[in-house]
């Protein structure tokens, strides 16, 4: 059998050597215990100068490492077997490590996921940024000159200052913005960014977005983006690589990838996820059955078999062709004729009445923390009420006091007195401790990150059965069998129970943590970012697991999350918080509708989506402002472009019921509120 | 480095598991545990194998020393019936003799259990106050902790010696007191190692959940967070333990070791020889001196490779 050689893609994408960056053929082991472990399996691709390219695939599948890789940057345990990487005609693989130092140094540069891990905690900005210049031969003063313009360029606020401060006195988007600008001191050619964005707020990431796109078009240096969030990737990329276990499985521009996917894994993942305005009701998400090939399994034939819809006895058998498509993209596929025919699943999830019994009822709940002799108030008045079996989606930038709520909820803290916590008709103490039996066993939570939220000392049988005694009074054998049953419900099977969650993996850790939220009959669960720490096939699952038992056991959810296309697809109203107040809350199709709040449209705006790109996005600009110093009037109205000088800065606006249960807290008339921005494809067509 | 271990994190601890195949074709589990990983990785680690049978060595001296021991603990060497005090390193005695003529070799093989006695047996009370107090002030924090950290600095900051000797004057250089002195005096240290790492703990989100299902801070100290943090347990008894040898050998020295001075001990044997170096008669006091030495490089070997597993 004669592999295909990924040099034989019949696409020309131009002569090799004068492409920003050229991977040919890239094979890449990692050793463990001294047996080498297949990691990359022949990867090729090309950026050419000037052009945005994006890597997507689950996590595992080598994307960043090829992205490492590319800068020669490997762990030490890494070693390239084969293929070459050319930047700009260079030899990166071949190349002596003192060229390779200067090639880093002034003709690429890296921006990483976490930005405080990558500046020194213990030296000046401006020192930092400095040394940049220093490294490719400026002077010292000449040096801080180039730092102070260098932050001048990627628009920080008040660059002078930022000089002189350290890491930790600034936020998480100025620090990116910073090591933006320490990376762009050699003017570099190629820009590799991995999860430039991942832990940013949604407005602050569209923001550093820009930023990556204005300098860009300024330096024409060619960029090189690993993302999770597929939707960055399409508002940023000129064209996508799919990578799968290592091997590259289709390329296309961004638009085509993204809206007519010609492999049966990119069409996987396209359904997977909630988009174009997909609510529950329509249908359940589609999963992709089983798991990736782990690193270092010997794949013969077609990486993808199995878990492909179309695998034939051919796919078993030989490896599949690289089939040119029109417009120079390509996929790697038996049955590139038949992709099409793969359909999104038609399951719904039933439709029910959420009814008007309320579970819980939240009046005028406050939070106000005491820190150094002032008073925070963290949450001002919030009202919320929680109808059985229905789903409250909760968005908001960081800081806007989501987690706060939830904590008060759940008694975690206590709500300031006067606040009403009212559970199935009766009040609730605000703190946990002192809660009845019965308000711990409604109020349960799903945390965002499995691994911290499941003792890792317990089997899974352990961590169940004790919540099962603890929270019902169910002992013994009763509860042992409660455990199997809530274990078949989230499809964990007896081998499940009986390990240890670290050797799961990171779906069905959430399902197990799922599991013990379900596990005392709860009435309403808080669900905090539960799938934001997934990979997509995986979080559809978890989305529908969530869809199919709130509609068998009517549980009510607080759905916490960033992702506006999970919160659209999932929740029946969604309630919006800025600054420890509600601005806006309704109906799900009454707010993606409109009229909407002034800050909603700006945070819809904001979020990237994989739909297209919106049109004209809403500037956030600013900081959000701590709740210890709220701006007067409007706590919004120092960001909003609607602010009416003299109304919105002096008096508090007033809760406008815009239709109805659609409740709007602004100072502005209806018939002037804004309406969501509408989302555009690459070819200028308007999403609906 | 960070990313070669997420790998190896990867390939070695995480079952690959179908995540939503039908339950009956999931294939069999593998469980070899954590534990059982590590426990391989340690027995292929040369510096743990070499600490582990230099300290198996001395345990088996402590145990059974007539084996090792070639002439009796209190009895001098005999050469044709003469007694030789001060006799140089020979085919007759391996180390030489003492001041008394004795077998410095014999005395050091008789001197091991002393010590591998009473620094494990200290190291492991203070380890386990440690751990409780730890648990107390990192799970609770606020005031208590507060309050207890202010006193475990003020201990902290006096010499280990010096305070050893105060209190053992006051009460006698009994076994148990010795005892019990070392370990309260390295309580401190391990509390606020423990105390870190309980810290960490309780900021993890099970500790949320045990909170929200109602459980009482006991049960969350000991059944959830302790199991968790028994890696930082060993490394730390260990650890001690290295500096307890020291300890307990000083105080020997210093005259506050065992009652009768003509029973072998290291610190001892060393107090009463030491002066005979400046006559060039180096031997009866370096051999127990580097007995000491070997004895802690072998624990410190050991603990050493426990935090290399523990953490990779």
């Amino acid at each position: 059998m004669t592999a295909v050689m990924d040099s034989e893609i019949p696409i020309d994408r131009g002569d090799p050597n004068t492409a920003a960056l050229a991977v040919q053929d890239l094979k890449l082991v990692y050793h463990v215990r001294g047996n080498p472990r297949d990691v990359l399996r022949g990867v090729t691709f090309q950026i050419r100068p000037g052009e945005a390219y994006g890597l997507v695939g689950e996590s595992g599948c080598g994307k960043s490492t090829t992205a490492y890789a590319a800068l020669r940057y490997l762990p030490t345990n890494g070693e390239i077997t084969g293929g070459q990487v050319l930047a700009d005609g260079r030899n990166i693989t071949a190349m002596p490590a003192s060229e390779l130092r200067k090639f880093r140094a002034t003709d690429a540069a890296m921006v990483y996921q976490d930005p405080v891990q990558a500046l020194n905690p213990a030296l000046k900005i401006g020192k930092q940024v400095a040394e940049c210049y220093r490294i490719i031969g400026q002077g010292k003063e000449e040096a801080a000159e180039s730092a102070l313009q260098a932050l001048t360029r990627v628009h920080i606020a008040d660059p002078r200052s930022v000089l002189d401060r350290y890491p930790h006195q600034l936020s998480g988007g100025m620090l990116q913005r910073v090591v933006i600008a320490m990376g762009l001191a050699g003017d570099p050619k190629l820009l590799v960014l991995d999860e430039p964005t991942t832990g940013l707020d949604a407005t602050v990431e569209a923001e550093v977005l820009d930023l990556v796109r204005e300098l860009r078009s300024q330096t024409d240096a060619a960029v090189l983006l690993i993302a999770h969030n597929l939707g960055v990737i399409r508002t940023m990329c000129d064209r996508v690589g799919v990578m799968y276990a290592g091997r590259m499985v289709e390329e296309a521009p961004a638009d085509e990838l993204f809206d007519q996917p010609r492999h049966p894994y990119t069409i996987g993942l396209m359904n997977a996820i909630p988009r174009a305005g997909l609510r529950k009701t329509d249908r359940a998400l589609s999963t992709i059955p089983g798991n990736m090939p782990p690193i270092g399994s010997e794949l013969r034939t077609c990486v993808y078999v199995d878990r492909c819809p179309l695998a034939s006895d051919l796919c078993r058998t030989e490896v599949p062709p690289i089939v040119a498509l029109n417009d120079g993209r390509w996929t790697r596929c038996h049955h590139s004729d038949q992709v099409t025919e793969i359909t999104a699943p038609e399951e719904k999830i039933p439709l029910y009445d959420a009814g008007d019994k309320r579970v819980l009822e939240l009046n005028h709940v406050s939070k106000t923390f005491r820190q150094k002799g002032r008073d925070i108030p963290a949450l001002v008045s919030v009202d919320l009420g929680f109808a059985e079996g229905e789903t409250l989606g909760l968005v908001g930038e960081s800081g806007s006091g989501k987690s706060t709520l939830a904590k008060a909820m759940l008694g975690v803290h206590a709500a300031d007195p006067g606040s009403e916590m009212v559970l199935d008709g009766k009040p609730m103490k605000a703190e946990a401790t002192a809660r009845r039996r019965e308000a711990i066993q409604a109020l349960q939570m799903v945390f965002q990150n499995p691994d911290s939220a499941l003792n890792r000392s317990w089997t899974v049988r352990r961590i169940l059965k004790r919540t099962v005694t603890t929270l019902t009074g169910v002992k013994g054998e009763a509860a042992d069998k409660r455990v199997e049953e809530i274990a078949e419900a989230m499809r964990l099977s007896h081998h499940h129970l009986d390990v240890r969650p670290r050797q799961l993996s990171g779906g069905l850790k959430q399902r197990v943590a799922i599991a013990r939220a379900f596990a005392g009959d709860p009435r309403l669960v808080v669900c905090d970012e539960p799938t934001s720490a997934l990979d997509v096939s995986v979080q559809a699952a978890i989305l529908n697991l969530l869809a199919n038992l709130q509609h068998d056991e009517r549980i009510s959810y607080l759905f916490i999350t960033h992702d506006i296309g999970v919160v659209r697809y999932l929740a029946d109203r969604i309630a919006v918080m800025y600054v420890g107040r509600i601005m806006e809350k309704g109906a799900t199709d009454d707010l993606f509708k409109g009229p909407v709040h002034p800050y909603t449209e700006a945070l819809l705006s904001a979020v990237p989506s994989v739909d297209g790109v919106a049109k004209e996005r809403i500037p956030l600009t600013g900081e959000i402002p701590t709740p210890a110093n709220p701006p007067p009037g409007c706590v919004f109205h120092t960001r909003c472009q609607y602010h009416m000088p003299g109304v919105c800065d002096v008096e508090v606006p007033p809760a406008v019921e815009v239709s109805p249960r659609h409740i709007i807290v602004c100072h502005l008339p209806i018939d002037q509120m804004p309406t969501p921005v509408k989302l555009t494809k690459g070819n200028g067509q308007v999403v609906a | 480095m960070e990313e070669s271990n997420v790998v190896q994190d990867q390939l070695e601890s995480e079952v690959q598991e179908p995540d939503l195949v039908p339950i009956s074709t999931a294939p069999a589990l593998d469980r070899k545990s954590v534990r059982a990983e590590q426990r391989r990785e340690l027995f292929r680690t040369p510096s743990f194998l070499i600490g582990l049978f230099i300290v198996l060595l001395w345990l088996a001296c402590g145990i059974v020393p007539e084996v090792f021991a070639r002439y009796p603990e209190l009895d001098p060497v005999r050469v044709d019936g003469q007694v030789i005090p001060r006799a140089a390193p020979s085919a007759d005695a391996w180390f030489g003799t003492d001041g008394t003529g004795r077998d410095v070799f014999s005395r050091v093989v008789y001197g091991a259990d002393n010590v591998l006695i009473n620094a494990p047996a200290a190291a492991l009370i203070a380890v386990a106050l440690g751990a409780l107090l730890g648990l107390i002030m990192g799970y609770y924090r606020g005031w208590v902790d507060e309050i207890m950290s202010r006193i475990m600095e003020a201990v902290l900051s006096l010499p280990v010696i010096l305070l050893a000797i105060m209190v053992l004057v006051v009460f006698g250089a009994s076994r148990l007191a010795i005892i019990l002195t070392i370990a309260g005096l390295f309580t401190p240290v391990v509390t606020r190692t423990v105390r870190a790492a309980v810290l960490t703990e309780s900021q993890l989100d099970y500790v949320a959940a045990a909170k929200l299902r109602g459980e009482s801070g006991l049960f969350i100290m000991l059944r959830e967070i302790l199991p968790n943090i028994t890696n930082v347990l060993v490394v730390e008894f260990t650890v001690r333990v290295g500096y307890a040898i020291f300890t307990v050998a000083t105080l020997a020295f210093l005259g506050l070791g065992a009652d009768d001075v003509t029973v072998a001990d290291w610190g001892t044997d060393i107090s009463q020889s030491y002066d005979l170096v400046k006559a060039g008669q180096w031997w009866p006091s370096i051999f127990p001196a580097l007995a000491i030495a070997i004895l802690v490089i072998g624990v410190n070997l050991i603990a050493d490779s426990l935090d290399k597993v523990y953490k990779g």
